[in-house]
Formats: C-alpha cells, structure tokens, sequence
C-alpha cells in the first residue's frame, strides 16, 4: 500500500491545484467541470434513505466497507454540489474509519469554499460530511463488535 | 444596453441610489447588483441614522419613565405608530399594533381571534401560494379545533382562481387569509374581491401584505379587510419590525395573546385588568430602536410615492422579462400581466442554486429556492425558481448585467 495517499496528503494536492486559479470564476468552472466527471450513482441507491437533506439541492450519499477501508459514492442535482462532493470522496473514500472520523478537511476553507459549509447554504454539504463520518464511526463500532 | 432615464416612473433613481449606502459595496470585485428586494429591501440613510441616533441620544424604556430620555423615546416610538395610521388609513391609532413582522402577526390573529372564533367543523381559507407563514399557523389552528384548511387553487400563470375560491365559500367559513402579493412569483391576489365575498358569509379576512407594501397603495378602510399584516423590513424600515392592523372592534373583543408588562392596568394575584388598544397586545419592552426607525422608511416611501415606485419598477420588470423570456431554456413562474416587480423562472436542466452561485460571484444577488412556499412549488412540479425581485433603486443597467450573468452561467452550467 505505498501509494496510499493519506487525507492530509490529498488535501495539500487539492490545495496546490486551486492555487492555480486566481478568479471566482476559473475556481468554479473547474468545480463545475469535477461535477460533471462525476460517475453517475445507480438509481437504486437514489433512495429516500441514501437521502442527505439539505434545504436547497439534494445529495444521494452511499458508504461500503471492505478491508478496513471506506468506499463512498454519492451524486447530487446541483452540479456545483457534485463537484464538491467529487473532492470528499477524492479525500476521504478508501480511507480507514479513525482517520475519517478525525478528519479536519481544512482543504474547505483553504481554496475558499467555506460558504459551502455554512449553515446559511444549507445545501446539504455540511449534512454530507457529517453523514459521511457518521458511516465511520458505524463501521468502526460494527467491526469492534465482529473483532 | 439600456441606460435607465434620469427620470424613470418619475422618479430619479440615481438620486435615490445615494440615499442607500449599501449599494456601493462590492462583492466578490463586482459593484454589487442586489435583487432580493423580497426577501429584504435595502435600508436608507435616514432609517440608519434614526437607529444610531436613538441609542446615541435619547436611548431610554418607553410608557413607564417620567424623565426626558423616557419621554423622547416614547414621542418617537409613537410617532412611528401614527405615520403608520396614515400610511395604511386606518380609522384610529389603536387600529396599528406593532409586532415582530408578518409572521408574528398572522400567529396573532390565528392564535387570539381564531382560537375564539373557530370551532370543530369550522373551515379556514387559504390560497394555493401562500408563504409558510400564512399556512402554518393555520394548520395547527386547525388541528387545536378539529377544523378544516381548504386552498384556493391557481392556474398555470400562478393566478388565483377566484372562481374557485366562490365554490369554497361558505356559512362554515370562519376565517380567509391570504397574501395580497405572492413573494415567490409577484402575481397581484384579487383581495377586494375576496374581501367582499367573505363577508357575505360573516367571514373574516386577513391580507398578507408583507410584499405589497412596497408597491401598491394601501388603504384598509377602502379595502375592508379585518386584519392586515406586514414587515417593516420588507419597505426599507428595519427587520424585527412589523404591524399588525385590525378593525377596532374586533381588536376589542380578541382575548389576549401574551402577557407581562404594558399589557395591564392593574395585577393582582387574582386578576389582571388589560390595557386599552393598542397596549394590551403589546406585553413587555418592545423593540423601541427598530420601531423608531421604522418611521423614517414610511417617510422616505411616501416622499418617493408608491406610485412613481411602482411606475419604475414595472419598467424594470417588463424589461427583464422581455430579456430573460428571449434566453434559451428559461422559463418564467408565475407568467401573469397583473404583477408587482418580481421575476421568478426556472431553466432547463440547470438547478436554481447553481445559478444563484455563479451569479453571486459576478455580484449579483438573487433569491434561489422555494421561497418558503413549498406547496406552490410542488403545484408547480418543480423544487425551487431563481428569483430577480427588484425595488426603487434598482436600474436597466442592472438588469443587463443579470441578463449577462444568467446567458454566461447557462453556458458554464449545461
Ligand atoms: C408574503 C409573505 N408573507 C410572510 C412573510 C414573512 O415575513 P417575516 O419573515 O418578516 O415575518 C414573507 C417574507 O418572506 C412574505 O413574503
């Protein structure tokens, strides 16, 4: 596994590659273009129980757990949101349990993209990441219990 | 490019942009283009000075002191209650009672008359458009008295079907409350109408006016309605801030909502006597600064007129309209002739947040969402419209680069 990239270690790339761009603009065309490379989550997984609410757009957000690690897939209908969901599971997808839950995603902030965090967005961003840690800590206390 | 005349409606805008302070920020490097008049309009100068002025000079509790600061404070605060007396032409001054806004005065009126007045049984109606302040309340009025919620439909232009409203119509109805605007796409409710045909059945009728304020004349007498509602912060006064109008006699007879102090005559542990109109619905310290500057933004409306308002921003309107219509894709919510200056439209394959961002980062504010109107949303099969809502100050040049953003967002988006 030595080309496992850590969270910090993919962050810092994601960090570097938006240093690039100096306009509002350039930063969301690339997020926007992120969103629309985004593969497509199957329709069975499009179901009000994958359904992380948010009061603006809505994002379908699946976890697996195999060896240790955790997988996620996830789309939304905003294509600006897909793309900030691109970048979470760029980060955090294939990660161990420990290291999601303790995750700080300062990436957020870095390339400025705090607004989306914030409660006033509500665009369903801050409830993906916080579902996204409570599918960690879920497969963390299964595997404790099965171990 | 169209330049808006000096003198459009009547009025010179760009004299009245000076007035707003707000309006020479910038956002994100653009000179800030502000559209969501409906959900806030921006403040003048003069209600920004009142507020500072009083807590910088005469900052006292009102009704109770016998020194000067208490005095000042209680002139203004009262001030603020005539101006409002005239400006809606109430037959008296204890018609007016002040409240936190629209929402806080439809709570009242559901919570005071309607739990009096509405029995098992009992209908109350509402419009297919209405804001979730004026369903909510009524709902759980409804559910407190076994009574029935009945919606008045719309058609596909977003208007109402008075029609319809005449078949729902009937000895069982207690109350109808509904907007006299429509905040989510603009469209102009035929209340007078609705007014009179309810009465008809003995029915009550309280007008949402929180977004007709701004634009068209009011006269509560001349309309007839029982109960108005509406929001300083909504007319270019301050937020937490609005009135609730009701006719004297029915003012009288509601039983209290809230107590605590200013609301009384005399307490006792046995009994407590109420104050006289407006005082005994007004229990505890209101909100004296917000009152007061409240008074400036009635001022400023009627020194401009609603009517030369109303001129200018039915230019803007049209000219948008005609712009966007011509774009590709967008389609407008809410396609009525009979509107006040809000544009509310959808386009294709394009989610209304996305293009709300894109636009804020050109400087551009507008609404995107469900405009707490869920319901006409869902009439609508869609989740959310942007929204271009424009007031006074706003000009042509604006709405080019509106017009502008949303082609250059259509294109970075699909
Ligand atoms: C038609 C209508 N009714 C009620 C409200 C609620 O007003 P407030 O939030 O000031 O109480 C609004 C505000 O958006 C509105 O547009």
């Amino acid at each position: 596994m030595s080309d496992h990239k850590t969270i910090a270690q993919i962050e810092d790339e994601i960090v570097e590659e938006f240093s690039l761009f100096d306009s509002w603009d350039d930063k969301y065309e690339y997020i926007i273009d992120l969103g629309k490379k985004l593969p497509p989550l199957e329709d069975q997984h499009k179901i009000d129980e994958n359904r992380v609410r948010g009061c603006q757009s809505t994002v379908w957000l699946v976890a697996d757990y195999k060896d240790g690690r955790v997988y996620f897939k996830a789309e939304s209908d905003s294509v600006i949101v897909k793309g900030l969901i691109s970048m979470l599971i760029r980060v955090l997808s294939g990660q161990t349990p420990d290291d999601i839950i303790s995750a700080k995603l300062e990436f957020i902030q870095k390339i400025g993209m705090t607004t989306h965090l914030a409660q006033t967005r509500s665009n369903g961003l801050l409830s993906m990441v916080k579902q996204m840690k409570n599918y960690a800590v879920a497969f963390k206390a299964k595997n404790s219990l099965t171990t | 490019m169209m330049k808006t005349a000096a003198i459009s409606g009547g009025l010179d805008v760009y004299a009245i942009r000076e007035q707003f302070p707000v309006l020479n920020r910038e956002v994100k490097g653009h000179r800030l283009v502000y559209f969501d008049n409906a959900a806030t309009t921006q403040k003048p100068q003069e209600v920004i000075d009142a507020l500072v002025n009083y807590y910088t000079t005469y900052n006292a509790n009102i009704h109770r002191g016998i020194h000067t600061l208490a005095e000042e404070a209680t002139a203004a605060y009262e001030a603020t209650r005539d101006a409002m007396k005239e400006f809606i032409n109430a037959s008296g001054r204890e018609e007016i009672l002040f409240t936190s806004g629209t929402t806080d005065s439809i709570n009242t009126v559901a919570f005071t008359y309607g739990r009096q007045n509405v029995q098992e049984g009992d209908e109350i109606i509402i419009s297919a458009m209405e804001h979730h302040s004026n369903i909510v309340p009524w709902q759980v009025l409804c559910e407190e008295k076994k009574a029935k919620l009945k919606v008045i439909p719309i058609n596909n232009k977003g208007e109402l079907l008075f029609e319809e409203f005449e078949k729902l119509v009937s000895s069982k109805t207690k109350i109808v409350s509904v907007m006299y605007v429509s905040n989510a796409m603009g469209v102009i409710n035929p209340v007078r109408e609705i007014i009179k045909k309810a009465h008809e059945v003995g029915a009550v009728v309280l007008v949402d006016a929180a977004q007709a304020m701004a634009h068209l004349d009011i006269d509560v007498q001349e309309l007839d309605c029982d109960f108005l509602a509406l929001s300083a912060h909504k007319m270019y006064g301050p937020t937490g801030i609005g009135v609730l109008y009701g006719k004297k006699e029915l003012l009288n007879r509601m039983p209290v909502f809230r107590g605590g102090g200013e609301m009384i005559k005399e307490v006792t542990f046995e009994k407590t006597t109420y104050n006289d109109l407006p005082y005994k619905y007004e229990a505890g310290t209101p909100n004296i600064a917000d009152t007061i500057a409240f008074k400036p933004a009635i001022d400023f409306v009627n020194r401009v007129g609603k009517k030369a308002m109303h001129a200018h921003e039915q230019v803007l309107l049209d000219y948008a309209t005609e712009k966007l219509r011509a774009i590709k894709g967008v389609h407008i919510v809410g396609d009525s002739t009979n509107k006040i200056s809000v544009l509310s439209f959808v386009v294709d394959n394009i989610h209304p947040q996305d293009l709300g961002i894109l636009l804020d980062n050109r400087g551009i504010a507008v609404r995107t969402g469900h405009h707490c109107c869920q319901p006409l949303m869902d009439r609508f099969r869609i989740p959310g419209t942007t929204r271009a809502s424009f007031a006074v100050y706003n000009t042509l040049e604006e709405i080019d680069l509106l017009v502008a953003g949303v082609e250059k967002a259509i294109k970075t988006l699909s």
